[in-house]
């Protein structure tokens, strides 16, 4: 229980928390080579997230679970920098991609986000492009050359696990799909640029059953050569597709992590009990 | 059993085409009465509608349940509503088209005035070189505003630089320039410099009035594109100019085209900065940068102030072509702006 509270007490007194160890959560695999140290949030004067430090191992989906408000969303649009683009945002603290701390000034922000790619919690093809174009319109946009981007484009679709519906319409507008097909047409797009990390913000949430589980099995599949953040509000569908959990929470001030480790251990015998209370749906 | 589609929340097509059946035989009848009688002008016909549309509920309102009275007769204000918002669209359109047609020939369009007096018969001479030059220099202020008017836009919305407010309000204050101020300003700047009147002064000039147009609408037209797509185009490692260019401007094409010609249906048909800047001129004219250039406005203006009969018809001519220019342009802008709502 003590293990939580250094966030809260750093906040009444309000100074940075430094102390780091208290609220680290180290999962004992290969890691990633991205992760973050002593990581705060503000939106204006609003402190959003608090001291949270954590790696990322990979090759494996992380999940991010927690009830509404506590800074999973947050805390993941920091791991690609695209939190600084909310009109006062703020932040501390250190994120990690191989030793290199992307908030660093001479740090190429473009470059960071070429590298974590990021799928959103609403599919947002891009209209104007047809599906073709949209598989690589990142390399388009990055002025990345490749030789063969037919190639690319097909196994970019094929690891989104959308190739065989969309292989006769390529041609066509993304937004003549559903909005399964949505989805994975930007997951294929965010492939195409060959990102070490992949980050999705409640990937399914605006999507049936039926695309929920194409998209599950995708992420499974690409875990195997990279590594993915998912934040979910979805407790099976964390226990479905994640391997570790990181489990959020905020008591009306900042969120803060609580604990993280092997999604089993987490849904079975968690260390912090507001964890076992919240996997079993006692709150949240 | 085949089933058949049907449409049980639309009236039923009897009372469809009964109702539309009522509405052309009053129209008739307005028109006959107006004709045959004198009664109130050519726009009588309109007042004479709305008469015998009160009548006509009044009478069959006795008819029906309070709530279908209550309903004809707010049909009765709706339709009263249209006649004072159409009539005198209509009635321009119309008594300028009456006017005009009769010049309407092949001559209008292929001649200048140059061996022709204004006093001549309609069939020789014409407006061809007034055409031309409009065209010229209507074209000119697009190549110089359609850019300008579509970054402003941009800087206003993507960038957010530091003066998008102070850049707003000096373009939201420019539509208020009256254009004969923007006709003397060119005029002191850059005619009074270069020591002639040219299509290229007079294109500046429209250009001053085109942009505050171009750029509102373009503005408008981005600020419609989700942030959804913004973030995307980061998310994948875009920079910003990049995004700009290759998601957010092809998303609003149309938007953007249409922003261009509402700019330039706003300057077509503009007299007065023409008047100090392109002047005007009896025979063609290609050469943008030197020498006075005729336009359609100017045309109009000149022969309605040289006022014999044949050169009044000939600036209703033109005013008739100017105004299927402007109603074409605009349409033009409809069908555009509509293709994009898939």
């Amino acid at each position: 229980m003590e293990k939580v509270d250094t966030s809260v007490r750093s906040e009444q007194e309000g100074i940075p928390m430094t102390d780091t160890t208290s609220n680290t959560a180290v999962l004992d695999t290969e890691f990633a080579g991205l992760e973050t140290r002593d990581a705060h949030a503000w939106f204006g004067n609003h402190h959003a997230l608090a001291g949270v430090s954590l790696q990322f191992p990979a090759r494996s989906v992380t999940g991010l679970i927690g009830p509404s408000g506590c800074g999973k969303s947050t805390f993941l649009r920091l791991l690609n920098r695209m939190h600084e683009f909310i009109p006062g945002a703020a932040m501390a603290g250190e994120v990690r991609l191989h030793g290199q701390d992307i908030y660093a000034r001479e740090v190429d922000a473009a470059a960071i986000r070429l590298k974590i790619g990021m799928v959103f919690q609403k599919p947002n093809p891009f209209p104007a492009m047809t599906i073709r174009e949209n598989v690589l319109s990142g390399l388009k946009l990055a002025h990345i050359k490749v030789d063969d981007d037919e190639a690319l484009m097909e196994k970019c679709l094929t690891r989104a696990g959308l190739w065989k519906e969309v292989k006769d319409r390529l041609n066509a507008s993304g937004g003549s799909l559903s909005g399964g097909q949505q989805q994975r047409l930007c997951i294929a797009r965010s492939l195409a640029v060959e990102p070490e990390v992949l980050l999705m913000d409640e990937p399914c949430s605006a999507l049936d059953p039926g695309s929920t589980l194409r998209i599950e099995e995708t992420i499974k599949e690409l875990a195997e050569k990279i590594t993915v953040v998912i934040v979910t509000h979805n407790m099976q569908q964390a226990s479905r597709v994640s391997d570790y959990c990181a489990f959020f929470l905020t008591d009306g001030g900042p969120g803060y992590l609580v604990e993280a480790d092997k999604t089993r251990k987490m849904f079975t015998n968690p260390n912090d009990s507001r964890t076992a209370d919240y996997v079993q749906g006692k709150f949240g | 059993m085949q089933a058949v589609p049907t449409r049980p929340w639309e009236k039923e097509k009897s009372v469809r085409r009964r109702s539309t059946a009522t509405l052309l035989l009053g129209a008739l009848i307005s028109c006959a009465i107006v004709l045959f009688t004198g009664f109130a002008g050519p726009d009588g016909w309109a007042v004479v509608l709305f008469t015998l549309a009160a009548v006509f509920t009044f009478v069959k309102g006795r008819k029906l349940q309070a709530k279908e009275r209550k309903n004809a007769k707010a049909h009765l204000f709706i339709l009263a509503a249209a006649i004072v918002a159409f009539t005198p669209w209509i009635s321009i359109f119309i008594s300028v088209a009456f006017k005009g047609i009769k010049g309407v020939r092949l001559n209008f369009f292929t001649s200048d005035m140059r061996t022709t007096t204004p006093d001549d018969f309609m069939n020789m001479g014409g407006a061809a070189h007034a055409i031309i030059g409009s065209f010229i220099m209507v074209l000119i202020a697009t190549v110089i505003t359609l850019p300008l008017g579509i970054l402003s836009g941009v800087y206003v919305t993507e960038v957010r630089g530091r003066f998008s407010g102070v850049v707003r309000f000096v373009i939201q204050s420019m539509s208020g320039v009256p254009s004969i101020v923007a006709g003397l300003f060119v005029y002191t700047t850059f005619v009074d410099a270069s020591g002639t009147f040219s299509a290229l002064a007079g294109s500046f000039a429209l250009g001053i009035l085109m942009l505050p147009t171009v750029a509102r609408t373009s503005e408008e037209v981005l600020k419609l594109v989700p942030d959804d797509l913004r973030s995307a185009g980061y998310a994948l490692g875009a920079r910003q100019w990049r995004s700009t260019l290759m998601i957010v401007l092809p998303t609003v094409r149309s938007g953007l085209i249409t922003a261009g010609i509402l700019g330039v249906a706003r300057v077509i048909g503009e007299t007065a900065p023409l008047l100090l800047t392109a002047l005007s001129n009896t025979s063609f004219v290609f050469n943008p940068i030197k020498g006075p250039i005729g336009s359609l406005p100017m045309y109009i203006f000149g022969m309605l102030q040289i006022g014999t009969e044949n050169s009044i018809n000939r600036a209703w001519t033109g005013s008739f072509v100017l105004l299927l220019l402007v109603f074409g342009l605009f349409s033009l802008a409809r069908f555009i702006a509509g293709k994009d709502k898939r």
